[in-house]
């Protein structure tokens, strides 16, 4: 294999491409990033509206194709097609081996087209942007209260601004950990000052008069909250749209077997392609042999290895068995997960305490631990990791 | 070898108890608790910790002789 390129110049991207070098790799490698930025870490983003560059290892020895962004892949000829490039000859690129790492979008409101002062998050740019905007006693409204938008409530409450948090399900974080998690995230915001409405969306953006910036919000039931910025926190798709129409198997994310190979429509694994990170769509052991994209921080470190290793070494491939681990800091609360809480269908609790910030909540599906979920209980978790463990091979082929 | 962690940036993510809980753990208030020097059958077992640390708070040393890491 003489020429590798990686599109995709974030954590997945970055640990394979140095996973590659590490395993023995001496061609040409290439990394290709959309954003004009070189790699950084994202949980910083929005955690604490922070920028944090990653490290790249010094002897990557690889060319950068920053500010690139893949438009298109050709698998019958090997090539990669870009757009951004200051010359034509840069239109298309070719590989022996390629690394699908594109990761996640932030998911676009649906509806109208939005006001100035209306945010999603995703990139180092938008975190920029609203950071300048975010500034003692304005109104914030922040619609979705998942990970990413309990995470930037918190901070901005923390920045002294009056925050107003948006969630259609009932309680905050429900899908990912819970309603009995969910009501104590709801009583940590609370009780840091965040106003709440759960279980209603928004119906509008409104400008404020005469201009064309963002006033207020209208929810569906017809309340109307004075807003000076909002930030949309809606969830994030896998970025495959640069995929479609190339014959890889696609459906949230691009779908990878269990050595992250990724697959085209027939089924079969398509020779020299991997994929890693939030792209990538992985029959889950925990969940039964589900396919799911996580996009946690943990899995795409874990799957550089495996995809690096598949790529290489074609006829001996080793499958990826990494378990799922998700943190988040909330109010001071710090949050660490491992398994698969989404996958439960029942969760009991141990302990959830608001007082002494203790957590220690497990998750089962059909009887069988699938996850926990701990905050000064962290010690336990390897405990249940290792209950877990055994399992992470299963639905191996 | 040997093994620092910068304790300024640990943020008892765990990932490393994980990876080496022969070398990592954790008290009972969640601050990690490890062992400086360790055997160097457990070299592979540290590196995959200091890897999967998502502040990069660790750093393995080899015993002389063995290589840096």
């Amino acid at each position: 294999m003489r020429r590798i390129v990686v599109v995709g110049a974030s954590l997945a991207g970055l640990r394979t491409a140095e996973a590659l070098r590490a395993q023995g790799f001496a061609g040409e490698l290439t990394l290709v990033g959309d954003e004009p930025h070189m790699p950084y870490d994202r949980p910083p983003l929005s955690k604490e509206l922070r920028i944090a560059p990653l490290d790249v290892a010094e002897d990557l020895d690889a060319r950068w194709l920053i500010g690139r962004r893949a438009v298109g892949l050709d698998i019958g000829r090997r090539t990669v097609a870009l757009e951004g490039g200051d010359t034509a000859a840069y239109d298309e690129i070719g590989y022996d081996g390629l690394v699908i790492a594109t990761g996640t979008a932030a998911r676009q409101w649906p509806g109208q087209p939005l006001p100035q002062g209306v945010f999603t998050l995703r990139g180092l740019d938008d975190t920029l942007a609203l950071r300048a905007e975010l500034t003692e006693g304005r109104r914030l409204v922040v619609v979705g209260a998942g990970f990413l938008g309990s995470e930037l409530a918190a901070a901005a409450r923390e920045l002294g601004l009056e925050v107003t948090l948006i969630e259609a399900a009932e309680q905050p974080l429900q899908r990912a950990a819970g309603s009995q998690v969910g009501a104590y995230v709801a009583e940590l915001h609370r009780a840091a000052g965040i106003a709440l409405h759960t279980g209603c969306t928004v119906r509008e953006f409104r400008t404020a008069p005469g201009t064309d910036r963002i006033g207020s919000v209208t929810l569906d039931d017809g309340t109307s909250l004075p807003a000076d910025l909002a930030v949309l926190a809606l969830g994030a798709e896998p970025a495959t749209g640069w995929l479609a129409g190339s014959g890889l198997r696609l459906g949230g994310g691009v779908h990878a077997d269990a050595y992250l190979r990724v697959l085209r429509a027939d089924g079969v694994p398509e020779p020299g392609i991997v994929a890693a990170g939030d792209v990538v769509n992985l029959p889950q052991p925990l969940a039964g042999g589900a396919r799911l994209a996580l996009g946690h921080w943990a899995d795409a470190v874990e799957h550089a290895g495996t995809a690096a290793y598949s790529l290489l070494n074609p006829a001996d491939p080793r499958p990826h068995q990494g378990i799922p681990s998700f943190w988040s800091d909330l109010h001071g609360v710090k949050f660490r997960s491992v398994g698969l809480p989404a996958a439960a269908d029942e969760v009991r609790v141990v302990e959830l305490d608001v007082a002494s910030r203790r957590v220690e909540v497990t998750y089962h599906f059909r009887g069988r631990l699938v996850g926990a979920l701990t905050a000064r209980r962290t010690g336990r978790l390897a405990a249940y990791r290792q209950e877990l463990a055994p399992r992470v091979g299963e639905f191996v082929n | 070898m040997q093994i620092t962690v910068d304790m300024n940036l640990c943020e008892s993510h765990g990932q490393c108890v994980f990876a080496a809980p022969e070398i990592f753990s954790f008290d009972d208030e969640d601050y990690l608790v490890y062992e400086a020097t360790a055997s160097d059958d457990l070299l592979a077992k540290a590196e995959k910790a200091a890897a999967v640390c998502p502040v990069r708070a660790i750093q393995v040393h080899a015993a002389a002789g063995q290589g840096a890491a």
